[in-house]
């Protein structure tokens, strides 16, 4: 009985616990219950935090009997990406080098998830440092994705996102730097929302590619995700690149009505290696919303082809400095030796605590910067970036929202494109330039084709998160 | 042979901002100093992942009042770069600076100082940086089996002041960086005195020859010794015909000598790009004006205020502003007992002498404006005389005592008792009959009477009433032939 419940919506679960329907403890043990038995076959989690998300459900009861104001996310069990720092919760970064890594501090999101009363559950699977769009990359093996097992949950925040699919979880944290919230969403059939650069604090999350990247949710519907995102996004003064601008209520955008608005379809989100499945179906969602009210036209961005390699330039640039400080002398792995000398011990404990694809993005960000090449590749990297943010604004001066593809493909296999990095790169095509212009990104669920699921991304000039939501919602209402 | 004057010496200075509350990025203590190692730091200075840094903006006002004060031109736009280099001292392994190439742009370019009253030193650039843990080992680097790793001072504020290659001379280094100082202590963003914060590295070439780098030198007393066996080593070099390398050396100041750290090839490519978690800093024109509209009264003027104000000499006056404190001590005194000339001259030469000789700061002397008020007016008052007062004066700043105290203790004060007087001129006069007779026809002679009496008081009696007292007595005796 009321098992039923952890496949509800958010919303509907924290409104039952508040409702006296369901009590947070009760709700937390039929999660973890659940869980147990879905990670055999999911492995989403790093780290569980079943105690004290226990007794915080206990605490939450407490102030429901008192009739004390109850925070908006009242009792709900989140899975937090393990690149987000937990006071007192081992944070990995999905890396042998933060195996056993306890921050002394709680992310900025995570305070403010807490002042809402919502509960932590776990740490999720990722690829190391978020690097990767499958989750093979983490030390603590893969997550496997919930609708074909055989299959990847996508990535990095792939264990976020296959948690919610398999309902341990009411809502999840991720964080993308280059698609790593839409990614998965798209390959698990679940909402993920990557915000204006600057609306959610980036205090707390281990850095990977620090201009590009943000926490976001990743939910059920619509509504989860503009719950959630309400509740972690604002200005933070701990984070220099926070936006000066207060929360918003984004449940208020949440309106099921698109008559008029203008949608642009940019034909280079759709180029060549989209899958034909994939492209039909997000015409067909396009048509649907055009079948509402919206309107759309097809236009082309020129300097859209440059965005991939803009990306990895950038990313790997900014990475190679981020992970310097994990030599072992601190904190993190550090290698039994003889050695007295300093550049040997942090040689080996780099050299064991990362794995491949973290070395290969570290020498090539660190080729990228070195004299001689830090014109050519990075400072490069930097022009086109303020180019590609140009045409976009063009784009927005007379549109409202860009649809296309999250994935140019469909879910594929474990194992299938580890053993190409081009090709696993080639997966973000869609998704980077939203990360290097900073525009807001949603993905939500446009269907299935053989039981795997296809995602659909809108994209929206900056701060205008109101807009992905009200085409979202309808889009998902009707 | 190499001439002195062919010498070409650039400093790099880097000052603390000791008058912070907090570090630059993060809201640990910028005082650091005599903390147990390791108990200053938070996740931003410390480098736990995920911490991001935040700027101190009193740091940018500070140092916005440093280029200001050295007529640099502030940049209107300015950026953090990131420094990128393992070593132990830096927890992140980068350290977040400011740079003036690939883009970046430092806070102010420009400016100058002067020196010697004409010479002109150009500053080439001025950044807010933050600075590293500290080192330590067990007896020397090469011998100690363990290193230890403080990061107390990690993130605290420091700025980047880099001259041109003006200088001529280490004594002109000296002055440079002793000028330099009392600005710091005059705006209030320094303690020059206190331990490592003020800290250098000097550049310096012979007559278009290699350029060589000295780090390392920690204060401006250093900066002369460190650039003198500099310039010997180089000269022995070349006048054995080897050629002077361009490379980077460490100066050891215990034994202080120059060693090669690393020949310039082999420096490191510090591979810098704008931090990412730091946004460009606007600076806007209200915001300068603002700065200069607080800025304190600086060296310079002051120097020219009390040659005016005081009618001091160009050269005290000089000497008075060349530190913050010593002119405040100076103007304070003057407030309880005006008598400027009097006080000026105890203050800069014989406490900088004392100061020189014993190798202390004054800092930590327990003096106060009031000593040297009390020690003018015991002076001029004909309490004590020159001679006694340099003994009161010694013990003074010794102790800490007021002149009054000491003057007190050691019976000191000058006797001024008619009777007792007379007394000595008697026995004195019956002593040196001959003396006598020649002082009544020889004006000069008297002199030698005076001597007499003020030996057999032990210099402790009032010489004019002496000199009174010994011309009434050939009075009387002229009177009674």
């Amino acid at each position: 009985m009321k098992s039923y419940i952890l496949k509800l919506p958010a919303v509907e679960i924290i409104n039952r616990i508040k409702g006296q329907e369901i009590s947070a403890e009760e709700y937390m043990i039929k999660l973890f219950e659940r869980i147990e038995r879905e990670e055999r076959k999911i492995h989403a989690f790093i780290t569980l935090t079943k105690d004290s998300a226990l007794s915080q459900a206990r605490i939450i009861d407490r102030k429901i009997k008192k009739n004390e104001k109850l925070g908006r996310l009242c009792g709900i069990g989140i899975a937090v990406k393990d690149n987000i720092c937990t006071d007192g919760v081992r944070t990995t970064c999905g890396s042998r080098i933060l195996e056993n890594f306890i921050p002394p501090y709680d992310a900025t999101v995570i305070e403010r998830i807490k002042s809402e009363d919502g509960i932590v559950i776990g740490k999720t699977n990722m690829d190391e440092f978020a690097m990767g769009s499958t989750t093979e990359y983490s030390y603590f093996g893969p997550t496997f994705n919930p609708w074909d097992r055989e299959r990847v949950p996508g990535g990095s925040s792939g264990g976020s996102a296959a948690a919610i699919a398999s309902h341990e979880a009411g809502l999840a944290l991720g964080a993308d730097t280059g698609g790593s919230i839409r990614c998965p969403s798209s390959f698990c059939s679940t909402v993920g929302l990557k915000g204006t650069y600057g609306l959610v604090s980036r205090y707390g999350l281990i850095s990977y590619g620090n201009s590009l990247e943000q926490i976001g949710p990743i939910t059920k519907d619509v509504k989860d995700c503009a719950l959630l995102f309400s509740c972690i996004s604002g200005h933070d003064s701990k984070d220099s690149t926070s936006l000066p601008y207060p929360a918003k209520d984004y449940t208020k955008a949440l309106v099921d009505d698109v008559k008029g608005l203008k949608i642009g379809v940019v034909k280079e989100f759709f180029g060549e290696g989209t899958d034909e499945v994939v492209v039909k179906y997000v015409w067909n969602s396009i048509k649907k919303l055009e079948s509402l009210g919206a309107s759309y036209d097809e236009l082309s961005l020129k300097f859209l082809e440059y965005a991939l390699p803009t990306y990895y330039i950038i990313a790997m640039s900014e990475a190679s400095s981020n992970l310097a400080r994990y030599d072992g002398l601190r904190y993190g792995l550090r290698v039994p030796n003889k050695s007295y000398d300093w550049n040997t011990i942090f040689s080996k404990n780099r050299k064991l605590g990362f794995g491949l694809e973290v070395k290969r993005r570290i020498i090539l960000g660190t080729y990228a910067l070195s004299a001689g090449y830090f014109q050519a590749y990075y400072l490069k990297a930097q022009k086109i970036r303020t180019l590609i943010r140009r045409e976009f604004d063009q784009i927005f001066k007379n549109h409202d929202v860009l649809i296309c593809p999250t994935m140019p493909i469909l879910p594929f296999k474990l194992g299938e494109k580890i053993k190409d990095p081009l090709e696993m790169y080639m997966c973000d095509i869609d998704t980077v330039p939203a990360n290097l212009t900073g525009m807001p990104a949603i993905s939500i669920p446009c269907g299935f084709y053989h039981n795997l699921p296809i995602g659909l991304q809108i994209i929206a000039q900056i701060y205008r998160e109101d807009l992905l939501f009200r085409v979202a919602y309808t889009f998902e209402q009707n | 042979m190499i001439k002195e004057d062919l010498v070409k010496i650039g400093l790099e200075v880097h000052c603390q901002l000791t008058k912070l509350k907090s570090k630059l990025f993060c809201s640990c203590s910028a005082d650091y100093r005599g903390k147990e190692p390791n108990t200053n730091i938070c996740p931003v200075c410390f480098g736990i992942p995920g911490a991001l840094p935040v700027l101190n903006e009193k740091a940018l006002k500070y140092a916005l009042m440093v280029a200001l004060a050295l007529n640099a031109k502030v940049s209107e736009r300015t950026l953090f770069y990131r420094k990128n280099y393992f070593y132990p001292d830096m927890p992140k392994n980068f350290q977040i600076s400011q740079y003036d190439k690939a883009g970046g742009i430092p806070l102010a370019v420009g400016g100058r100082l002067i020196i010697n009253g004409n010479k002109i030193i150009n500053i080439r650039r001025i950044h807010l940086e933050e600075d590293t843990g500290k080192l330590s080992y067990e007896g020397t680097i090469e011998s100690s089996n363990v290193t230890y790793i403080d990061y107390n001072r990690a993130g605290i504020a420091l700025m980047e002041i880099v001259t041109e290659p003006d200088m001529n001379s280490p004594k002109e280094a000296r002055l440079f960086l002793q000028k330099l100082s009392s600005i710091l202590e005059h705006l209030g963003v320094c303690d020059p005195s206190l331990e490592g914060a003020v800290r250098c590295d000097a550049n310096i070439s012979f007559g278009g020859g290699k350029r060589v780098e000295i780090k390392n030198i920690s204060s401006f007393k250093e900066v002369e010794r460190a650039l003198r066996f500099e310039i010997t080593r180089q000269r022995s070099l070349v006048s054995k015909g080897i050629d002077v390398k361009s490379e980077t050396r460490h100066w050891d100041d215990v034994r202080r000598v120059t060693f090669s750290l690393r020949l310039k090839e082999e420096e490191g490519d510090y591979r810098y790009f704008p931090e990412p978690d730091l946004v460009p800093i606007e600076i806007s024109n209200e915001m300068i004006q603002q700065v200069l509209s607080e800025m304190p009264e600086l060296p310079e003027a002051r120097k020219k205020r009390f040659i005016n104000q005081y009618d001091l000499s160009s050269q005290t006056a000089e000497v008075l502003t060349s530190r913050k404190i010593l002119a405040d001590l100076f103007e304070e005194s003057v407030r309880f007992y005006p008598n400027p000339r009097e006080i000026s001259n105890w203050l800069a030469s014989d406490l900088l002498a004392y100061l020189s000789d014993t190798n202390k700061e004054i800092e930590s002397l327990n003096i106060t404006p009031k000593h040297f008020a009390e020690l003018a007016h015991l002076i001029d008052n004909g309490l004590i005389n020159r001679n006694i007062a340099k003994s009161i004066f010694i013990e003074m700043v010794t102790t800490g005592k007021m002149p009054s105290e000491i003057v007190e203790e050691r019976g000191l004060k000058k006797i001024s008792d008619q009777h007792y007087i007379s007394e000595i001129v008697d026995k004195v006069f019956k002593e040196n009959e001959k003396a006598v007779k020649d002082a009544l026809v020889n004006e000069k002679a008297v002199n030698y009477l005076m001597g007499c009496v003020m030996k057999n008081s032990s210099g402790r009696i009032d010489p004019n009433i002496v000199l009174q007292i010994i011309k009434q007595r050939l009075n009387q005796i002229k009177e009674g032939d």
